[in-house]
């Protein structure tokens, strides 16, 4: 199938429509938005849904299959946030503050659009490994922290808050904030449940986790769209370098993954899932811990750059790009 | 009915900042206070992490020294970086003694 034919097959899938209809209600100014409480609850079901179907397959899964593909994770949640921040400190300009802040968004995952991707793939007749949920919780914190240790030294000791009674940014605050997080939490307890339930267990639960999966996950890209529509003001303050940033490092970001991922073992469909995963920003789990940790990051640029222009790129254009990127790798390799 | 004049103190701030101002009004002498979400904007144009949620109010009573220690603790660590509002209003209250703690 050539790149435009996938990339329309894309566009008219329900991920992508659900989002567009998002940010057009936005754009209308409807006032319509999706419960803050059913937004959580929805978030709560897919992330659980996500881990205890990735535990169940990891549970038939050898360690021999998911040992490279772990490792070139690693690498990925090791490299991304240097990239990133070399881009930003070095061709942006940006401070220390702002560059770091950015690499922790970058150099971690957002987990819906893991889930785009393994939706795509399993259209396209390639589905991934069922052991990749595995890999999105490897990716989850290495970014952050690496990122936020690189500001933290750079930084320097000037902004330190003394004697102060509190905990400012202390290293085990901050690991106690990423790694309590919700998608940690679900995720990771997700995986160790459905990895001891097996198959019986996953069997008495599918219907309701996995039957009603894409339909939530439709709700959720609506919110989405609206959340990310709601930005859309803020391209115009944060200028034309993130706005090109915001779509190039994910397009870099994805094909070092798709070809690691290769390299590793994965098929297409799991070099597609890992290459987006690599190509994607956190919009979650990074933005408390840059604030708490880096207050004078500022966070318009990160959140406008992973909310507002990666996310939709890749929920649009990236996913079947790094797809069509993965099987020429696969092609070459060959 | 007699009653002790005392301070509130509002703190309005991003929702990040909530655990970290609740140990911290612990730590200056307040015995305890209320927390409640809020919407708003505000000088910043925006409220830094509008994913967790909108903003956060803290309100606690406390004498008028544990008010200036709380504000003066707010200015130094707070406000240059991140987007939080104090205030503080004389009040009365009936019990005294709870909302004041040793010196």
């Amino acid at each position: 199938m050539p790149l435009l034919d996938t990339l329309q097959a894309n566009l008219l899938s329900p991920i992508p429509l659900a989002f567009a209809l998002g940010v057009l209600a936005r754009l209308m100014k409807s006032e319509f938005a999706l419960p803050k409480d059913l937004y959580a609850s929805l978030s709560i079901y897919l992330l659980l849904a996500l881990g205890l179907k990735g535990g169940y397959e990891l549970s038939h899964a050898s360690v021999a299959s998911i040992a490279w593909p772990a490792a070139a994770t690693l690498a990925l949640g090791v490299l991304t946030p240097l990239t990133t921040y070399g881009a930003m400190r070095w061709l942006g300009r940006f401070s220390t503050s702002d560059a770091a802040g950015m690499a922790a968004h970058y150099g971690s995952v957002s987990a819906v659009t893991f889930i785009a991707a393994q939706q795509f793939t399993q259209r396209v007749g390639a589905p991934a490994e069922g052991f990749m949920p595995t890999l999105l919780t490897l990716l989850e914190s290495p970014g952050i922290h690496i990122a936020l240790a690189i500001g933290a030294l750079n930084r320097g000791p000037t902004r330190q808050h003394g004697d102060a009674p509190h905990s400012t940014g202390s290293t085990w605050a901050v690991l106690h904030e990423v790694f309590t997080g919700r998608t940690m939490v679900l995720l990771v307890g997700g995986l160790f449940v459905g990895y001891l339930m097996g198959e019986s267990g996953w069997k008495a639960v599918s219907p309701f986790f996995d039957s009603g999966f894409k339909g939530a996950l439709m709700l959720f890209l609506l919110e989405m769209g609206i959340v990310a529509g709601s930005r859309l003001g803020d391209l115009r303050t944060v200028g034309p370098f993130l706005l090109g940033l915001g779509v190039l490092l994910p397009i870099v970001h994805g094909a070092i993954g798709a070809t690691l991922a290769t390299w590793a073992g994965l098929s297409v469909g799991g070099a597609t899932v890992l290459a987006t995963m690599a190509a994607s920003a956190s919009y979650i789990a990074a933005p408390p811990a840059v604030r708490l940790t880096l207050p004078d990051a500022n966070p318009t640029y990160s959140l406008t750059a992973s909310l507002a222009i990666t996310f939709p790129f890749n929920i649009l254009f990236g996913i079947p790009l790094y797809y069509r990127i993965a099987q020429a790798v696969a092609t070459a390799q060959v | 009915m007699h009653t002790h004049p005392m301070k509130l103190v509002t703190i309005i701030a991003e929702p990040v900042l909530e655990p970290r101002l609740a140990h911290d009004l612990k730590q200056l002498g307040a015995t305890g206070f209320s927390v409640v979400d809020g919407r708003g904007a505000g000088s910043r144009g925006l409220h830094a992490t509008t994913i967790p949620g909108d903003n956060v109010r803290l309100e606690t009573i406390v004498s008028i020294a544990v008010a200036d220690r709380i504000v003066d603790h707010l200015a130094q660590h707070y406000f240059t970086d991140y987007a939080v509002v104090a205030y503080t209003s004389d009040i009365a209250v009936v019990r005294g003694a709870k909302y004041d703690t040793a010196p």
